[in-house]
């Protein structure tokens, strides 16, 4: 009795789960596995599209006899590399029509052409020609015969689908000479961006953690970055630090700050002087962290404030009976009580970070030095069209992500055992 | 020891003077004033003159007639004989000067007597510093965004800094910007499709997530343990590493510009996170009312409409507009599987506008107003249930 009562539970929550798991297995984990696949292979865009055969109807009177028709088929492969083969045509017709000449790959049964053109070569055009009238004499109705379209049908290779392997692409990525640059891009990009936004966090958090008036209104305030479309405020963005119209710039020259404007997001390096020392900063990545920075330190400040939420006032009491300074009560109570928050905070930013696609793209479209590995993804598949290229850079991503989430489920899973 | 404490004490308060008083210059330059001056040395010298007449003064005058006498004085010497500009902006020196008056109003010598005091001070100016600080670098962004939407573009060229709006024109020209968008280029369609389908994202993904959180928050199943701890591995895995295979897919089913095609990939990356929102509230649900339930003769389904639904809309409604967000904001998978004009979301649309260098930008910047202001009225309209879905969903990028 307990045994089916188990057993029904087993079989609920299977029916139950099944269409959640299905469709992320569809959609998220079958697509890993086919990105190893197309990662091995030597594909470019215009590949993927299936060829088809296509064929276009064009419909003319003969002479002035209303009553003939001629119809001609403009066939063609769509692709231009690849063959289709047994192809079948099939167009429909009105009950009252007669073909005048039947072409001997076609007949015409129950007021339907059907054809079979056998092979098709890449790149294969033909003009296919019909003639028809009608059995009783009437006028035709050219909208009638265009409302009705031919259909094709044809069997194709897939070169996804075939099993030729190459390593290509995977040297091309790991011996390219812009590698290492576009690794430690991609690394300043994340970790600077990551410590920003945590810094910034404890600091809001520290601050929303007073009493203030409009406190719950600022709270809302700091979550806005986060919450706003990110088409919208790159563009903004954009706009405030354009060197020609752009606010940020003439607001710097007209309190004569600067004198030329500056090209923030579009110029590579800047020469700095500081203490005497000369160096070259990299100003347009240096803007897209700073984004990066305003737009996801909102949710640092939102986990640090729920733990310092949490801190028992006591501590802060004793601290006080103790004497303690400000600075002693942040360092000594504050921070060893968010240390916990913060590097959990730091892993997940920091592989999120990692896999930043639309704030660089948006920004600068990977030019002046930003060019990030998830930029590159989209650049090597959809820029240069070489799909196979593409996969490779994001098979290299999640190769790295693997370790990152290694050590992040080291961490949790040390974190849940002091718990 | 008390002489360091003074100084650090009218340093720090003439600092944070300066500051106040230069973000309401930026802000009147902004509204076509010409300044271009700060006279941080003069307002530096005030700074340090009232924090030091303050203290000294004390409570012997009340604190309101305080802070107006200081008020006028900087306002006199500053605004009306150095600059000589508008009576508004007058008023606005007025106000800051007030209310910096009666913030350094607490502190007195005995204070500064105390232990830590400079350490207090700066801590507090720290706070007054950072509220105005990020209230300003957070809000001015959306506050250009929608200045420019109502601007022309010669206006716009002449002065990039002229941020003032004539009100006096009528309707119809202030708003062109957005009736131009309309008109030409076909936002209504664009809204309507981003609405369909982060409406519809989020249907789909509560009719899939609340069974089967249901499922590994009551029922005993094979596998149980290892699918609560995937979900959370399959979340973190990136948009961009899918992006070239579902393309692929896509293109060779012939999902590509379609709207179905968008609602399940959003529904698939939203899954996991709504799962694991909705299960850990499911928990939270006593027992019993559920072994009633079955006692009662109740399928699964009846459980689940009749018991869970009615009592986690809490949970359920931040879920639901959590994954109305992330639908609505989502920009990467529209880019991909987008080309064609007709089936644009709103997202898609903006970059298909900003690609074209002719745009003028108060087009772009409008339709950037129209893709920000339903989110930020959700989230502000439903604060409490959107930060308990921000925090839970935290992995989202």
């Amino acid at each position: 009795m307990k045994d089916t009562l188990a057993n029904t539970e087993k079989k609920t929550a299977y029916i139950l789960t099944l269409p959640a798991v299905a469709l992320v297995f569809a959609i998220i984990l079958f697509p890993i596995f086919a990105n190893v696949w197309i990662s091995f292979k030597e594909v470019k865009l215009k590949d993927i599209r299936i060829p088809e055969p296509r064929a276009k109807k064009i419909i003319k009177y003969i002479s002035e006899d209303p009553s003939k028709i001629k119809i001609l088929y403009k066939l063609r492969n769509s692709s231009l590399l690849q063959e289709i083969r047994e192809v079948s045509f099939q167009d429909k017709f009105p009950k009252n029509f007669e073909i005048e000449k039947l072409d001997p790959r076609c007949e015409f049964k129950k007021y339907a052409l059907n054809c079979k053109f056998g092979n098709w070569p890449a790149k294969y055009k033909e003009n296919f020609q019909v003639i028809f009238e009608t059995n009783d004499g009437s006028k035709v109705d050219k909208k009638v015969l265009k409302s009705t379209k031919p259909k094709l049908d044809g069997t194709s290779d897939n070169i996804l689908l075939n099993t030729n392997f190459t390593l290509k692409n995977f040297k091309k990525v790991l011996f390219d000479n812009e590698f290492v640059d576009l690794l430690l891009t991609t690394f300043y990009y994340t970790f600077f961006g990551t410590v920003g936004s945590i810094i910034f966090g404890i600091l809001t958090a520290q601050m929303v953690n007073q009493k203030f008036y409009g406190r719950t209104f600022m709270r809302s305030v700091l979550l806005f970055p986060y919450v706003a479309p990110v088409v919208a405020l790159a563009y903004t963005w954009e706009l405030l630090l354009d060197p020609n119209s752009g606010t940020l710039n003439s607001l710097l020259i007209n309190y004569q700050v600067i004198e030329t404007p500056i090209n923030l997001l579009g110029q590579k390096y800047i020469e700095i002087n500081v203490l005497g020392f000369d160096f070259k900063l990299r100003l347009a990545l240096t803007t897209v962290i700073m984004f990066e920075i305003w737009r996801y330190f909102p949710l640092a400040f939102l986990f640090i404030l729920a733990r310092l939420q949490a801190i028992p006032k006591e501590l802060y009491e004793a601290a006080d009976v103790d004497g303690a300074s400000p600075f002693q009560k942040f360092f000594n109570i504050t921070l060893p009580q968010i240390t916990a928050v913060i590097s959990i905070l730091f892993m997940i930013r920091f592989i999120w970070n990692f896999n930043k696609f639309e704030d660089v793209f948006l920004l600068t479209g990977g030019a002046s030095g930003t060019r990030t590995l998830p930029i590159n993804v989209y650049q090597q598949g959809f820029s240069i069209s070489d799909i196979g290229m593409g996969s490779a850079v994001s098979m290299v991503i999640v190769v790295l992500l693997l370790i990152f989430m290694f050590f992040y489920f080291k961490l949790l899973g040390k974190r849940v055992d002091e718990n | 020891m008390k002489t360091k404490n003074l100084i650090l004490f009218t340093l720090i308060s003439s600092f944070f003077l300066i500051f106040i008083v230069s973000i309401w210059k930026i802000l009147a330059t902004l509204q076509g004033l010409n300044i271009t001056n700060f006279n941080l040395q003069i307002i530096f010298i005030f700074g340090v003159l009232i924090s030091f007449a303050n203290l000294r003064i004390g409570n012997k005058i009340k604190v309101f007639y305080k802070s107006i006498i200081f008020s006028l004085i900087f306002v006199i010497c500053d605004g009306y004989i150095i600059q000589k500009l508008p009576l508004w902006y007058n008023i606005g020196i007025f106000l800051i000067l007030y209310f910096f008056v009666n913030k350094i109003n607490k502190y007195s010598f005995e204070n500064l007597r105390e232990q830590h005091s400079t350490q207090v001070i700066f801590f507090d100016f720290l706070t007054l510093f950072g509220i105005l600080f990020f209230s300003f670098v957070i809000l001015f962004p959306f506050y250009m965004m929608l200045i420019t939407s109502f601007k022309t573009q010669i206006a716009l060229l002449v002065n990039p800094l002229d941020f003032s709006i004539n009100f006096g024109q009528d309707l119809k020209s202030l708003f062109k910007s957005y009736f131009v968008i309309f008109e030409s280029y076909n936002f209504g369609r664009y809204i309507l499709t981003s609405t369909i389908v982060s409406v519809g994202t989020v249907i789909i993904t509560l009719i899939f997530a609340i069974p089967a959180a249901y499922a590994i928050a009551r029922l005993n199943f094979f596998g149980k343990t290892f699918m609560s701890t995937s979900i959370l591995i399959i979340y973190m895995f990136p948009a961009i590493v899918l992006v070239i295979p579902l393309y692929t897919i896509f293109s060779q089913l012939g999902l590509r510009n379609s709207i179905e095609g968008l609602l399940i990939v959003y529904t698939a990356t939203t899954l996991p996170v709504a799962i694991y929102m909705l299960q850990g509230y499911f928990k939270s649900i006593p027992k019993e009312l559920e072994e009633a339930a079955i006692l009662d003769k109740l399928s699964w389904f009846g459980i689940i409409t009749k018991i869970i639904i009615p009592l986690s809309i809490p949970a359920i409604s931040s879920v639901a507009l959590y994954v109305f967000m992330i639908a609505w904001n989502e920009f990467l998978f529209s880019l991909m599987f987008l080309d064609n004009p007709n089936s644009f979301t709103l997202s898609r649309a903006i970059q298909y506008l900003s690609g074209d260098a002719e745009t003028p930008r108060q087009y772009l910047m409008a339709g950037s107003v129209i893709v920000t202001l339903p989110v930020l009225f959700i989230f502000v309209y439903f604060e409490k249930y959107l930060v308990s879905g921000l925090t839970a969903g935290s992995v989202k990028g």
